[in-house]
């Protein structure tokens, strides 16, 4: 090293400079690295000849498809209508099987508990409140998920997720959000606390609070049956019977399609006020399209995915069922504890679009969203008069007694999809975050929009005169 | 390098790499795609003579090992294997770090055959950093499968750095490999890698602020590779090439430059 010392000079300095010419210049990090893949390009283009019948190309040629500008999107969301269309034809009939097996069982059991001179207490507790509260949530959740668990893994295992993950990273580069954070929420679809954790793949820390803070908005494992049931039993019986399942998973996927619309708005809003900053870019492999296995496929998704969700609502369901029976069946004076909770809620739920009911359920519901539904029946069911079992018609004459409307069923979807995240998933947020100001925010974001959303909905129907 | 250069230079490798050489050996970055046969690669160079563990302060595995060939001792470090170095990664920013940082006396960069053109793009980037690289076109035979035929002359003249075409599995091409890495190291060899050609925009930002770069560093690096880097916003290559380099941030403690 010589001695001659020139004027000092510091890094600092230069990445101001460097940090100019970058703000005047917004896309220079892009065009960067479009010119390495140009260059690379010019020189792989005269040293690599292939011979045109190249067992690749057809894939090539699909891609072109699934990932064009133009048909990437209606792909997408006729891809998920038919997923969701097949779930609810399919669940119809095994569904209403279920009940029926389970429900007979039910009068059995009364019967049997009458033999043994049961008190009337013991009686409902156990049959009308645990095993009425199983059964519900096996016979509304245990098709569908048995048939749409399948469907995505197949979709997963033929390799179409990286692509739409290809077709959603521009507009999280707009939100400026990591495309990482689509598979984040791929997981989400299978269970919020696994997409918050899977959020590790996001490298930036800024963008793995996005992503983190917004998983949320795509709808768990716990909540689809709910939007399923809700979907066919009410909104597909405002139609014809012919369209009752076209309807229903229109509306399904439709919601979807909007959760995924709130979390890049949402993912938009962060980035502009409580975590501004740039979009960082990706390299992401567009994986062969392979065979799929579907020996591993019916594993992963009936062992890991249904029975995991089974079994959590069920080990939920049973203990909540009891509760729900309990405060149900208490009164205090003229009215049962869960009457006074649910008239006690009526007018901020009523502002909603929901009951009190409804919102005490998802109250309730907290531990895990599969319960929520079955809480649901669960209140109306034993606050009201008996009901007999058996179709899934009858689920919705239930409703109906209730005084829902159509606005009351969508409000419900919209508050199920955007509502806040389960306390497992919140555990996991403060796991990841390890900080309790972006755990209440994961709680608080979710909260806030579900009630203005719906609030909104509720408010214009009525104006309107629509209800 | 006189002896006293050598001893830092292994000091430095040891305190931020976890690497330690013996003297007068020659380290060899390996770094790739991942599933570009990397792995057989380095396996098929060392043997058994290889140990993991972890860089410094990472949870990403390092694996070392080394080989003799006419009598010279060869380290070859196999970095994670990435699709860039522009550092989004951990994975990235350690490949990069020892790339730019660590000085290898050779970078063996290994593409897979089939899908040349994508993998180009991280010898690219590393030729940016360092003229010291052997290009490795492996996967060779599985390319002739699907009809694939690669001009490895041609490839070799116009990046301007060796290119060895292997099929790693078979053992074939690793003959060569071995040559043209002793080649390198030794100095026997001198690449002219090609640069990239930026568009012209991206080109008058580094000229803005090549002198100003060049006068920071100095001879240690590429300054139009940093340039590009600082151009980029790449926060985490700020702070590496301020701790590797010795510079600090805080305007109070200002180094002088000689140059």
């Amino acid at each position: 090293m010589s001695a001659a010392i020139k004027p000092m000079i510091t890094l600092e300095e230069i990445c101001t400079e460097a940090e100019k010419i970058r703000l005047s210049n917004p896309n220079l990090g892009d065009t960067i690295v479009s010119d390495i893949y140009q260059n690379a390009e010019m020189i792989a283009g005269p040293a690599v000849s292939k011979n045109s019948t190249d067992s690749r190309s057809w894939d090539y040629k699909l891609d072109d498809v699934l990932t064009s500008r133009l048909f990437g999107y209606p792909i997408m969301f006729a891809l998920l209508s038919v997923i969701f269309w097949i779930t609810i034809a399919g669940a119809n009939v095994p569904s209403q099987m279920i009940a029926d097996t389970l429900f007979a069982f039910q009068d059995q059991l009364l019967i049997w508990f009458e033999l043994a001179g049961a008190p009337t207490w013991l009686t409902g507790i156990v049959v009308l409140g645990m095993f009425r509260g199983l059964a519900w949530v096996i016979a509304v959740m245990l098709p569908p998920m048995a048939i749409f668990f399948p469907l995505f893994t197949l979709l997963e295992d033929l390799g179409y997720l990286p692509r739409v993950a290809f077709n959603l990273d521009n507009m999280f580069k707009k939100c400026r959000a990591c495309g990482k954070q689509i598979l984040t929420m791929c997981m989400g679809f299978g269970c919020n606390a696994a997409g918050v954790v899977s959020c590790r793949i996001i490298d930036s820390p800024r963008e793995r609070l996005i992503a983190v803070l917004t998983n949320n908005f795509v709808p768990c494992n716990g909540r689809f049956p709910t939007l399923i049931a809700i979907a066919t039993i009410f909104m597909g019986g405002m139609v014809v019977s012919e369209l009752q399942t076209a309807v229903a998973s229109l509306v399904v996927t439709s919601l979807v399609v909007l959760g995924i619309f709130v979390t890049f708005a949402v993912s938009w809003a962060l980035s502009h006020t409580l975590l501004k900053g740039e979009a960082s870019s990706m390299v992401l492999e567009l994986p062969p399209y392979r065979k799929p296995q579907l020996g591993a496929i019916f594993y992963r998704s009936l062992i890991d995915r249904t029975i995991f969700v089974l079994k959590r609502a069920i080990i939920m369901a049973a203990p909540a069922g009891a509760i729900t029976w309990m405060l149900a069946n208490i009164y205090i004076g003229e009215i049962s504890i869960i009457g006074y909770l649910a008239a006690w809620l009526q007018p901020f739920a009523y502002a909603i679009g929901l009951d009190g009911f409804i919102l005490l359920a998802f109250i309730l519901g907290l531990p895990a969203n599969e319960i929520v539904m079955p809480i649901l029946l669960m209140c109306y069911l034993s606050a009201g008069q008996m009901m007999e079992f058996g179709t899934l018609e009858e689920l919705r004459d239930i409703l109906i007694n209730n005084n829902w409307t159509w606005l009351t069923a969508v409000c419900t979807m919209l508050f199920c999809l955007l509502h806040w995240p389960c306390t497992t998933a919140l555990l996991s947020a403060y796991k990841e975050t390890g900080s309790k100001k972006w755990t209440f925010l994961t709680f608080l974001i979710p909260t806030v929009i579900a009630f203005i959303v719906c609030f909104i909905v509720a408010q214009s129907a009525r104006l309107l005169n629509l209800v | 390098m006189s002896n006293s250069t050598i001893e830092e230079h292994q000091n430095f490798l040891s305190e931020h790499f976890g690497i330690t050489t013996t003297p007068g050996q020659f380290t060899v970055a390996l770094a790739g795609n991942p599933n570009v046969g990397k792995s057989t690669v380095f396996n098929a160079l060392t043997g058994l003579h290889q140990h993991t563990g972890n860089w410094p302060g990472k949870t990403v595995d390092n694996a070392q090992g080394s080989f003799t060939y006419l009598d010279r001792s060869f380290l070859m470090i196999d970095l994670p294997g990435t699709y860039s170095i522009l550092a989004h990664t951990v994975e990235e920013q350690v490949a990069r770090d020892f790339i730019c940082f660590g000085k290898p006396d050779a970078t063996l960069v290994v593409l897979d055959a089939t899908c040349l053109e994508r993998n180009l793009n991280l010898a690219l980037q590393v030729m940016e950093i360092t003229p010291k690289i052997i290009v490795c076109v492996n996967l060779i035979d599985e390319a002739e499968k699907k009809n694939i035929k690669i001009d490895i002359s041609a490839l070799q003249k116009d990046l301007g750095v060796p290119v060895v075409a292997t099929a790693a599995r078979n053992g074939k091409g690793l003959g060569t490999l071995r040559q043209k890495l002793y080649e390198m190291s030794t100095g026997l060899c001198t690449p002219a890698p090609r640069q990239i050609n930026y568009s012209s925009e991206v080109e008058n930002a580094i000229q803005q602020l090549l002198p100003k770069v060049s006068r920071l560093i100095g001879s240690n690096l590429n300054p139009r590779w940093v340039a590009l880097r600082l151009l980029d916003g790449d926060q985490a290559f700020i702070n590496s090439i301020s701790q590797y380099l010795d510079f600090d941030l805080h305007p109070t403690r200002l180094q002088e430059v000689a140059v």
